[in-house]
């Protein structure tokens, strides 16, 4: 293992494993087009998942708090875009690309307030008793989740929900022989836009320092005269907002959803979590994206094995590192 | 004493279900270094979390100018005008040296004097700048968690063990840029290290088994072999 860290670190690190596994895939397709088509929906997809375990990772490495609730706002999310853009129906179908694109954005708005403010509610009223106390966070998160989930059974009802995708983000780029899905590339642009402003916020102002110094040691932040629990209201509203925003955005991308969503989602979101390391935003983005290519790869090529081969892949990575690829550093 | 700038009065502090501080009771007066002393287990960490607030003070009183800060919160005592450096030195490993000090400027601002007294106490700091810390040495990271403390203006610093684990030659350097640094702000000094607390302290105050068993002048206690060996099992000649 230390023989291959040392040529890793050589290539560029940990960041080279993405690209080994979509060199690797390439060999085993065969088919450049088929290959192009499913990196890009490996990168989309790895993207939306970022969106909802950047927040998650950044909650647990500033709060120490496992919200296994976190789903909730997964499902939420994509239901009030769903439902946004039911209501935006003239939008969406319309042959504005303006209004297609508007219809799209202000149901990710929507999503994302909701989260926002659900986060609020839900970190002053359930989670705030119970720091410190891991038991008792699990207990409750996972209450939380189940009366989030009859929620949206009481208000959207068990039956499929059918997602309308905005005109111009319908179909496919085709170059070549090669079919690129539109709404994929929308996708993956949008994670990349809130990674590069979640990067730059992080370490280019004062309250990314806070949060980052939080993650590593809480008590100290405080000692240094920061309120840490303020902190952590804006850090846990920020992460319930990505998580719906990634919802949102998950809705558009599978066109039919169901109140399981979220729940299904999580298994894949704690994965990218522990394999990028907690509390890290680029750890986040790198599971994300490994999650992503690995899934749609073997979805290809051993279609069986899909979601175990991600648990191998975490396996082996916690073998390897077993704090994740890119963990925030402890004090 | 009327010149203390700190006074703990009869505090009792739990940790879970175990009793370790006794009634503790010791003023440190206005201006340089005075020391807690005492064995490991005594109480010394403890002393120092609870006047930051990081432990709860179960009874009693702790008094900073005047103020009340018993049942203040850490970030408010912060505010006041104390800085703490712990024993494990609380660096951010992933921050770099600029980044952890720049956490400890109430505006997020240097002021170019203060920094340039840093640069000329402890030189790596400025070497250094730019890298992590947690790449620094030992040593090189206790100078940044005393940096960290000193650069704003402060009223009273509590340090704790900044000795341990590090190499002679550090500890000479230390107690240079301590003795500056005492001269316009009070340091409460946790030692095990006698040598090292000798060298720098002014008044002492020597903690068993959570209770105060002496409080008086170094020099007093430096001059008296016997009761060095009472209070605290070791002698001069045994650290040299």
């Amino acid at each position: 293992m230390t023989a291959i860290s040392s040529h890793l670190n050589r290539f560029g690190g940990v960041y080279l494993l993405p690209v080994a596994i979509a060199a690797l895939a390439f060999a085993l397709i065969g088919v450049p087009s088929t290959w192009v088509t499913l990196t890009v929906a490996g990168l989309a997809m790895g993207m939306m998942i970022f969106l909802m375990a950047s927040g998650l990772s950044l909650i647990f490495g500033l709060m120490d708090v496992l919200n296994f609730g976190h789903s909730a706002f997964v499902s939420f999310g994509a239901f009030i875009a769903a439902s946004t853009l039911a209501a935006l129906a003239g939008w969406v179908a319309g042959d504005s690309a303006i209004l297609n694109i508007a219809a799209l954005l202000l149901a990710v708005a929507a999503a994302t307030a909701f989260g926002a403010a659900a986060g609020w509610f839900f970190e002053r009223v359930i989670v705030k008793p119970v720091y410190k106390d891991h038991l008792r966070q699990i207990l409750i998160t996972i209450g939380a989740l189940i009366v989030a989930e009859q929620l949206l059974l009481a208000i959207w009802g068990g039956a499929p929900v059918a997602v309308p995708r905005p005109k111009v983000l319908e179909g496919s780029l085709i170059i070549g022989d090669v079919a690129i899905e539109i709404y994929r590339v929308f996708a993956f642009l949008l994670g990349l836009a809130v990674y590069v402003a979640m990067h730059f916020a992080l370490n280019r102002t004062r309250i990314g320092l806070l949060i980052r110094a939080g993650v590593e040691n809480r008590e100290m932040v405080e000692a240094l005269g920061f309120r840490i629990d303020r902190l952590f209201i804006g850090v846990f509203m920020a992460g319930s907002a990505l998580a719906a925003m990634g919802g949102a955005m998950w809705a558009g991308y599978q066109g039919l959803i169901t109140p399981a969503l979220g729940g299904e989602l999580m298994i894949l979101v704690f994965i990218v979590v522990i394999i990028g390391g907690l509390g890290s935003i680029e750890g986040s983005l790198l599971g994300a994206i490994l999650v992503g290519l690995l899934a749609n790869y073997v979805a290809f090529l051993f279609p069986k094995l899909s979601l175990a081969s991600n648990m191998l892949l975490m396996m082996i990575i916690l073998l390897w590192r077993p704090f994740g690829l890119k963990p925030a550093i402890k004090g | 004493m009327s010149d203390a700038i700190l006074r703990l009065d009869d505090v009792h502090t739990d940790i879970g279900q175990y009793h370790i501080l006794h009634g503790v009771s010791f003023d440190v007066p206005e201006g340089g270094v005075h020391v807690l002393l005492g064995r490991n287990g005594a109480g010394k960490t403890t002393t120092l979390r609870t006047v930051m607030g990081l432990w709860r003070a179960r009874k009693g009183a702790i008094v900073f100018r005047h103020h009340d800060i018993t049942a203040l919160a850490t970030p408010d005592i912060a505010r006041l005008g104390i800085a703490y450096v712990p024993e494990n030195m609380g660096i951010f490993g992933g921050l770099t040296v600029e980044e952890n000090m720049r956490l400890a400027t109430g505006s997020g601002q240097f002021d170019k004097d203060r920094l340039d007294r840093v640069f000329a106490l402890f030189p790596a700091m400025e070497k250094f700048w730019t890298k992590q810390a947690f790449a620094l040495s030992g040593g090189q990271k206790q100078m940044l968690a005393i940096s960290r403390a000193i650069i704003e203006k402060r009223e009273m610093i509590l340090i704790d063990e900044p000795t341990k684990g590090l190499a002679p030659a550090i500890i000479r350097a230390m107690i240079a840029a301590f003795r500056e640094i005492a001269a316009d702000t009070t340091i409460l000094l946790v030692e095990q290290n006698f040598l090292f607390a000798r060298a720098l302290g002014r008044g002492v105050t020597v903690i068993d088994d959570g209770r105060i068993v002496h409080d008086g002048d170094m020099a007093a206690l430096a001059a008296d072999e016997g009761l060095q060996t009472k209070l605290l099992s070791l002698s001069l000649d045994a650290q040299q």
